[in-house]
């Protein structure tokens, strides 16, 4: 396989046109650099995904396994009866088109296939086909076809050129939601033995070793012992946070990309600032060491499996209640599935800030804070003091993740915290932020290299929202709280708006944090030189002020 | 083809009429037979496909959240787009069935100058959408004369406010004219937009010709071809009391106009005009967002292969112990 060498000006001229030919007549075109490279079994070692073996997307066949029909036919049948969600879905739609021009990858590429309505459609003509009278009887007039090989190819190469992002979901006049579907026709390729090594290895890590880069217990301890050191050159400051400690108040859980690479690990300092700070009673877990999960984007089943761990450790640890950091996917799973797989559990006590007193009343059943949550109440009762003209030098956007926006919808307290600890915030458009948030083209574990086009193509709209405030405002820094985006809008903004950073939320925290005894600053999390510093403020007292 | 073959469909289904009504005689089936037959699939037909749904279980709680969470209590929670409790959720339903909420939001995106995407309002589909579901409502409620003997209460209000144009005799209703002007707009936006053309089936087309020969045939009986309105009463509220009859002088459009209707109830629950019964189904929209306070089972949960913490700890003891990482159990020298 080349390396992708496309220019920024090749990848825009987009040709929205359909083809002259209907849809279910049109192959799919599998390209490389738009999908993802199987996985091999060596790879997931203990995970047992069913039917695994060597295929290559490029070719024609893909040794599916011999009863390939009957496994797909069976998995649609059992997943009708299992999710209303999808029996409805794949029932009501009439075709409308609202969805059309809201999908990121539709809008980078111009495929018709990848308009969710027509990818939804995808998988509803094989249903039609083999589950309803109408398309037993009239067939292709009825929007039916027949389940062959082509058309689990297609199936695989338009499922991993969606995000889950459910951007669709909020335009859609009955809330159909291509995620649901994406999800599901994801789970019937997996049948197949048709995994993604990108996301078949995290999940093989994730399993044996607590998280998906596999870091093993001193591996994790030594990666926050190097932070340790640089946040004492930077501050003066010795942190000696700990590890899988009994009966410590919080069992703190963010995702393992914080943990290693830029610009997560200055994420991951920001938490132990703060943390040192409020002499937070905390502990790490190397075995809980994962707040993502991409079992999801595998099964269901695997989501569960991968997940069984936050609880259990938080059991054996004996600790009150979940603190969990900056991460897209988590949340939505944490706020919509992990209390149902595992939960409610009850042996933790209904979260309460040791610092302010605020009992997280939301939070009651499912015992998981949201550390945005938890910092926004910090900063609201005036107890942290924040200068933060440290930011000066920042022009700062805030990136809404799809799955913290249209899976929980927390807006308003990562943005309180943003507004007290810099001074120059600016909006992107409306029609690109909250609900409205565009992906960054690489959510859903497809975040690899291989696919480097389309996830170029998929972060467009993205990327051409920063651009926007980066002209008018002269941005300069894109603040999001998900570990993929952090990892993944920074190739994205290099290739279509350079010189803009990625960072996340608690960084920007903690350079405006004023720790107890810290030496001056001078510079910040990056050793970028702190800006010309003006009088110290103290934060949370008024409301940030609109910028 | 997938515009002609549904299109020579309905033309079919009136040739059908026409030969069973002028030709053969067979006023009795296209008059009672079918009418009760086709009510019968409708009601048959929708109970079934929303028992069929009920019995799927919603195992996770999945809304998609439109709005600002419910948490610190300084922070305002938007109830309406991301309801916390059954009253939220049954008015977020609410604006989503009465008043076509999430279609309200629709704009068009689109790549300017090769360089930048813009997403302006595009209210058009929501304004064709509703307007031709209300008057269908409202067309549909007006035909409940030929159903009563006496006049429901809304009727005279209806029918005031529906002909207050007060033009021609009879009294021009604008509804009928309204409700095909937009299944029009809609049949149209099919043809001429060109990613609508590409995903639009025959299955969408049918019932626009469906219903807009309803309309045509409607119109053409109230205020052109003019039909005998009594002997039409006799004949529906025959049906209505179960005691059918067929009178005389009733002219073959009047049997085209109820045979289409008949197609229309036959039809829609097996084809997605059930979205009717779906919308209220839809999980993403009927369920509450509060999936952190209140504990939501799903009902085929099921125990799965996990790895242990003690698993864990024996693969990785030694050098847990090396790093100074508490462990369950000493290493066994």
């Amino acid at each position: 396989m080349g390396k992708f060498i496309k220019k920024p000006n090749d990848l825009m001229q987009i040709d929205y046109k359909s083809p002259q030919t209907d849809w279910m007549d049109t192959p799919a075109d599998i390209r490389e650099h738009m999908y993802l490279h199987p996985t091999k079994a060596k790879e997931l070692g203990a995970v047992d995904f069913p039917n695994i073996h060597e295929w290559k997307p490029a070719d024609k066949n893909w040794n599916l396994p011999e009863n390939w029909k009957e496994i797909v036919l069976n998995g649609i049948k059992e997943r009708l009866q299992k999710y209303r969600s999808f029996h409805v879905f794949m029932d009501i739609c009439v075709r409308c088109g609202a969805c059309a021009d809201k999908c990121h990858f539709y809008l980078g590429t111009g495929d018709p296939k990848n308009m969710p309505v027509l990818r939804a459609e995808l998988l509803r003509s094989v249903y039609r086909k083999y589950f309803t009278t109408g398309g037993k009887i009239f067939g292709k007039a009825a929007g039916a076809r027949e389940l062959t090989d082509d058309v689990i190819r297609e199936l695989w190469f338009y499922y991993y050129q969606c995000t889950e992002c459910r951007r669709c979901s909020v335009f859609c006049p009955y809330g159909i939601d291509q995620a649901e579907i994406t999800i599901i026709g994801r789970e019937l390729t997996n049948l197949l033995g048709l995994q993604p090594g990108w996301i078949g290895g995290p999940v093989a890590n994730c399993f044996m070793k607590g998280n998906h880069l596999g870091l093993e217990p001193h591996t994790i301890k030594s990666n926050i012992e190097f932070m340790l050191d640089d946040i004492e050159t930077i501050t003066g400051i010795k942190i000696e946070p700990t590890f899988n400690r009994k009966g410590a108040e919080i069992l703190f859980i963010t995702p393992s990309g914080d943990l290693f690479g830029m610009p997560g690990v200055y994420t991951a300092m920001g938490y132990l600032m703060l943390f040192h700070e409020l002499g937070l009673d905390y502990t790490w877990s190397t075995y809980a060491s994962e707040g993502g999960n991409f079992g999801f984007f595998t099964s269901n089943e695997m989501a569960k499996r991968l997940y069984s761990k936050i609880y259990s450790e938080a059991k054996r640890l004996g600790v009150k209640w979940i603190l969990g950091g900056e991460c897209g996917h988590m949340w939505r799973l944490w706020h919509q599935y992990q209390n149902t797989w595992w939960g409610p559990p009850d042996f933790m006590e209904a979260p309460v800030s040791p610092i302010t007193g605020t009992r997280f009343e939301h939070a009651s059943s499912a015992k998981v804070v949201h550390i945005a949550e938890f910092t926004a109440d910090l900063i609201k009762h005036g107890r942290l003091k924040l200068d933060p003209s440290r930011n000066d030098h920042l022009k700062v956007t805030w990136h809404d993740s799809c799955n913290t926006s249209r899976g929980m919808g927390i807006f308003e307290e990562p943005r309180y915290a943003l507004k007290n600890v810099c001074n120059h915030f600016y909006e992107m458009p409306e029609n690109t932020i909250r609900e409205k948030t565009f992906c960054c083209g690489s959510g859903s574990g497809i975040n690899a290299s291989e696919n480097m086009e389309l996830r170029m193509r998929g972060g467009l709209p993205r990327a051409n929202a920063v651009k926007h405030v980066h002209d008018i405002h002269g941005v300069n820094t894109l603040a999001n709280m998900c570990a993929i985006d952090r990892a993944s809008l920074q190739p994205l903004v290099d290739y279509w708006v350079p010189g803009v950073q990625v960072a996340g939320l608690h960084e920007l925290v903690a350079n405006a944090l004023v720790m107890k005894g810290e030496k001056e600053r001078t510079t910040d999390l990056r050793g970028e030189p702190l800006p010309q510093k003006s009088a110290q403020k103290s934060g949370g007292k008024e409301d940030a002020k609109d910028v | 083809m997938k515009i002609l073959f549904p299109f020579f469909m309905v033309i079919a289904l009136i040739l059908l009429v026409i030969a069973g009504v002028s030709g053969a005689k067979m006023h009795f089936l296209f008059g009672v037979v079918i009418p009760y037959a086709a009510l019968f699939l409708f009601v048959i037909g929708v109970i079934y496909r929303v028992t069929k749904w009920a019995k799927s279980p919603s195992p996770f709680c999945i809304p998609t959240t439109c709005g600002q969470q419910k948490s610190l209590p300084w922070i305002k929670q938007n109830k309406l787009e991301n309801p916390s409790s059954t009253a939220g959720v049954i008015g977020r339903m609410a604006l989503d069935v009465l008043l076509f909420r999430s279609l309200f939001r629709n704009q068009k995106g689109e790549l300017r100058d090769g360089s930048r995407f813009i997403y302006g309002s595009d209210k058009w589909l929501w304004l064709a959408g509703i307007v031709f579901h209300y008057t269908f409502l409202i067309v549909l409620l007006r035909h409940i004369r030929f159903f009563t003997q006496t006049e429901p209460f809304y009727l005279h209000f209806l029918e005031t406010f529906d002909g207050f144009l007060e033009i021609g005799i009879p009294k021009l209703f604008m509804t009928g004219a309204i409700l095909l002007a937009a299944a029009a707009y809609l049949l149209l936006r099919r043809f001429y937009i060109p990613q609508v053309r590409y995903i639009s089936l025959p299955a969408d087309y049918f019932p626009l010709f469906l219903i807009i020969g309803i309309a045509t045939t409607g119109i053409l009986m109230r205020y052109f071809l003019k039909t005998d309105i009594v002997a039409v009463k006799e004949l529906t509220m025959g049906l209505v009391t179960f005691a059918p009859v067929i009178p005389d002088g009733i002219g073959a459009l009047f049997y085209i106009h109820l045979f289409l209707v008949s197609a229309l109830f036959a039809y829609f629950p097996f084809s997605k005009l059930v979205h009717m019964g779906g919308i209220f189904m839809s999980p993403t929209r009927n369920m509450t967002g509060n999936s952190r306070e209140f504990y939501h089972a799903n009902p085929w949960n099921y125990p799965v292969k996990v790895h242990t913490y003690e698993e864990y700890e024996e693969e990785f003891r030694d050098k847990m112990k090396m790093a100074e990482i508490p462990v369950e159990k000493e290493p066994i020298k």
